[in-house]
């Protein structure tokens, strides 16, 4: 663990290695679980992954500062739940919680996530995608982050949660203020951070009006089930949790999902056969989409941190260490999957990291692979001879939450 | 067709139940009751169950392979 | 080896995927399976649940793979007989198969109740095969007014679970002083006991059943050891398996009811201890020496021991002994029954701890490990099998005991003695 290159992981942070971070992976696989020069230490080999992703000793709280004071880490201190500082402890959203507070409040989320809701929505974001097509049907070029792949997840989460449609427009500018949040570089611009900070109190505020309104007059949305319902171990959840586990839901449903389909396009028109296949055969989606899930996933890592001393291959990862778990570069370890730099929608066995694993394995998952295939079937079938304007495209600055900024297509006519 | 989930491997993600929820059901917190013998007709939905399982324990065989036996 | 003839006995999950395995890895001489059941492999799980609720109609539990594999059956006509000197296997009906190799995955039979008048009796069960979860679902749709269940290991307990789903009134008598006592201790077997009297069970344990009574040739009580009495017009025996190996009589094999021998390349063994080089088992029937036990020998029921040990019989056919190199799979096993998913990874046998390393019983999720001698052995989970995969490497390496402290929500685990029964003498 000792004698890796200790500056790979700030490289891979480097907005400059953001194309294509996938050498730097490579390179960093040598030691699967890797000690870099700050402290942090990095999971990058996929069976050393599974093995942290399971240990109940790898938390995804971040321990109170007095017991752990600021490092100076930036992981540590930019990454690790940026929201926090605005909820108390005990609301964190329960991406951020272990067990057992963690496992009530997914319950509870889940409870509402039910397989007739996730699925109601198939035709509805098919619908949703065609308008957002219809609204360039006149243009030769188009941004497809702009355009679709953005608005799209906001819409959607916004009319599962129950958000009314008139509100919606503020939910947009909200969401891509508080995206800025999650980038790891803005924690350092005081600036951005005051208006994350206004942004999350007005989202927090609207929320509180909006489910005391569901609780009055609820509606068959998941925030009216959430506000009402009663779970028969943890109770009502209250409303901190409900406004947070909200945000959660409306942030991580949307920065992921973008980064699907935007980087689902690019991988596609790089590999132009599969393209085709994929607009002959609209059935194939759902295996291109799993290989996506490996090949570009939306996340290329998570942060957690260890509570107790874990003994790992022959080392031990120290107690209160900041830990990376690199799912991007466990999806391309040679090691589980053969030729992992070769994008395959025909892969056997392809068992990925794209949503994460173990407890907090992504809860949207169902949604995001309905929405994905929405809409690059539509792109498949309905662009006709779609290019890239440029390659690669401008990516923003965030190393985990990973995808294009602008990914501009070049069409002869949208069908 | 012909199913069988190997249930070792089953950390009941519920990916199936969303792809296929004709055939496959999660029952209290983990507990996956699923058809072994689904319609044909279910191809499409099936194949999704058995592509979005996250722990790859799903196992199908087509009804056009019972034929030979 | 890639040509020649193959025989497999035994048609049921590790015959199965023993003869895919052999076509996976290049076997493509003439490949036959021989089955005592009429059936295509089924898949045996469903059959103490969903198929005695009535939700999964028996015929319907057959095993993916059998349509795509390229072999010929022999179903319904059980092997008798073995010549090793001659390399043939002996069928009912006389047929005799020659073959170069032979995988024998013949399984194991429900042991019946003890007294063959009262066995025969109507509403006597077993529950092992198909056809017995058939007769068994019939009787059970025809509301039956007390069932008894003899055990309490998983088949007896899951089968209770299932025919207390469906309202039946159902006793379990067993004499261990809790239920699953043989396999994960009275510590765990006393938490599923508490489950099993929530859900209206009247469980009996401690004492034994010494005589099952019926009039007019219908089961209609069973006496206790202690005195009492059980009236009962359907009965399920579940006392255990007896290994199917009768038929290796005079074969020179090293077999009983507990298993054939067999070394850790699936090799059967000789009654001196030596390897066969054309005879492996695999699956129920085989008793083989298991690493993470000191190799003592050991023959599992496990699903997924049928499946892992029948594709290392088969690479140690295709490949030899040295390449397959030895079997070492952690046994794996699930059992659904009243409400909770209780996963098990490792060897709980002999165990002389068991501590809750994460959650909670009182919220019915939670883990325990099981330690013998200051090693990590085994996992068990409750209704939370995403936190199992973190002990494999543990039980694996045998790590010291406990083997996680400073999780999330337990982070001193207090191990305390598993109720386990003493360790056999070696």
């Amino acid at each position: 663990m000792s004698d890796a290159d200790g500056t790979l992981f700030a490289q891979v942070r480097d907005p400059a290695n953001r194309p294509d971070p996938y050498p730097l992976y490579a390179r960093l696989r040598a030691h699967p679980v890797a000690r870099q020069d700050d402290g942090t230490v990095v999971a990058s080999g996929y069976a050393a992954i599974r093995a942290l992703l399971h240990d109940p000793r790898v938390s995804s709280e971040d321990l109170p500062p007095a017991e752990h004071p600021p490092t100076g880490n930036p992981v540590k201190d930019w990454i690790v739940n940026p929201l926090k500082d605005r909820i108390a402890d005990r609301h964190r959203p329960f991406i951020f919680r272990d067990p057992p507070d963690h496992g009530a409040l997914r319950r509870q989320v889940m409870a509402q996530f039910t397989v007739a809701r996730v699925r109601g929505m198939k035709q509805r974001t098919e619908a949703l995608v065609a308008e957002c097509l219809e609204r360039c049907a006149q243009n030769r070029t188009f941004d497809l982050v702009e355009d679709l792949a953005y608005p799209l997840p906001v819409t959607v989460i916004c009319e599962l949660l129950g958000v009314p449609r008139e509100d919606e427009a503020r939910f947009h500018a909200w969401a891509t203020q508080l995206a800025t949040a999650l980038e790891p570089e803005s924690r350092k611009d005081e600036t951005l951070r005051a208006c994350n900070t206004e942004t999350f109190d007005a989202i927090a505020d609207y929320m509180r009006d909006l489910i005391r309104e569901k609780r009055r007059a609820p509606a068959d949305d998941m925030l009216s089930g959430l506000a009402t319902a009663k779970d028969p171990e943890a109770g009502r959840m209250s409303d901190p949790d409900l406004i947070a586990t909200a945000i959660l839901l409306l942030i991580a449903g949307h920065e992921t999902t973008v980064n699907l389909i935007t980087n689902g396009m690019l991988t596609l028109l790089r590999h132009p056969d599969e393209f085709a296949r994929l607009r002959a055969d609209p059935e194939r989606a759902p295996r291109v989409i799993e290989e996506l899930l490996r090949y570009e996933p939306p996340v290329h890592y998570r942060t957690r941190l260890a509570r107790a001393p874990i003994p790992f291959a022959g080392t031990v990862i120290p107690e209160g260490a900041p830990l990376v778990l690199l799912f991007a570069a466990g999806n391309r370890d040679p090691a589980r999957f053969p030729h992992p730099d070769r994008f395959d929608p025909d892969r056997a066995d392809n068992q990925h990291f794209g949503f994460g694993g173990a407890l907090h394995y992504c809860v949207g998952a169902p949604l995001a692979r309905i929405e994905a295939e929405a809409a690059l079937t539509a792109l498949a079938a309905r662009l006709r001879a779609p290019r890239l304007a440029e390659d690669p495209p401008p990516y923003r600055d965030g190393s985990s939450l990973r995808g294009p900024k602008r990914l501009r297509l070049i069409i002869d006519a949208i069908a | 067709m012909r199913v069988v989930v190997d249930l070792n491997r089953c950390q009941a993600y519920a990916q199936c139940c969303y792809a296929a929820p004709e055939r496959f059901v999660l029952r209290g917190d983990e507990m996956l009751v699923y058809d072994p013998a689904p319609p044909e007709a279910e191809r499409a939905a099936i194949d999704r169950a058995v592509l979005a399982c996250p722990v790859r324990a799903i196992r199908v065989e087509p009804a056009a392979a019972e034929g030979t036996a | 080896m890639r040509d020649g003839t193959i025989v497999v006995a035994g048609a049921s999950l590790a015959g199965l995927r023993g003869a895919e395995a052999l076509r996976a890895g290049g076997f493509s001489g003439r490949l036959v399976l021989v089955g005592d059941e009429p059936h295509l492999p089924y898949d045996r799980p469903p059959l103490s649940k969903h198929v005695l609720t009535g939700e999964i109609a028996p015929e319907r539990t057959t095993l993916p793979g059998v349509g795509t594999l390229a072999a010929e059956w022999r179903l319904g006509t059980p092997a008798v007989g073995l010549d090793r000197a001659g390399r043939v296997l002996l069928l009912a009906g006389g047929e005799r198969l020659p073959f170069d190799r032979l995988l024998i995955a013949t399984g194991a039979r429900a042991r019946p109740w003890p007294e063959p008048a009262a066995a025969a009796l109507a509403g006597v069960h077993t529950l092992r095969s198909r056809d017995d979860a058939a007769a068994l679902a019939a009787a059970l749709a025809a509301r039956p007014e007390r069932v008894l269940i003899l055990g309490a290991g998983f088949l007896g307990c899951e089968a209770a679970s299932s025919i207390r789903a469906l309202g039946l009134p159902v006793t379990v008598v067993d004499p261990a002083p809790s239920p699953l006592a043989g396999a994960l201790g009275q510590v765990i077997g006393g938490f599923v006991a508490g489950r099993m009297e929530g859900a209206g069970i009247d469980l009996r344990t401690g004492t034994e059943v010494t005589r099952l009574e019926g009039e007019d040739g219908r089961v209609r009580r069973a006496r206790l050891a202690d005195g009492g009495t059980i009236p009962a017009d359907l009965v399920v025996v579940a006392l255990g398996a007896v290994r199917n190996t009768d038929w290796l009589a005079g074969s020179g094999l090293d077999a009983d009811e507990g298993g054939l021998s067999c070394d850790r390349a699936c090799r059967a063994l000789d009654e001196a201890g030596r390897p066969d080089d054309a005879i492996f088992a695999a699956g129920d029937v085989a008793r083989f020496p298991h690493p993470l036990d000191g190799d003592r020998p050991v023959a599992l029921e496990h699903w997924g021991n049928a499946v892992a040990q029948a594709a290392h019989a088969a690479r140690a056919m295709l490949a030899g002994p040295e390449a397959a190199g030895p079997y070492a799979e952690v046994p794996a096993f699930w059992s659904n029954q009243f409400g909770l998913t209780i996963k098990s990874l490792g060897l709980t046998e002999g165990a002389d701890a068991v501590a809750i390393v994460q959650g909670d019983p009182r919220s019915a999720r939670f883990l325990a490990a099981y330690g013998r001698e200051g090693r990590t052995v085994a996992a068990v989970s409750i209704n939370a099998g995403r936190w199992l995969p973190a002990y494999e490497g543990a039980i694996r390496e045998g790590a010291p005991f406990p083997p996680i402290t400073g999780g999330a929500d337990q982070p001193r685990p207090k191990p305390v003695p598993p109720g386990l029964p003493a360790p056999q003498p070696a």
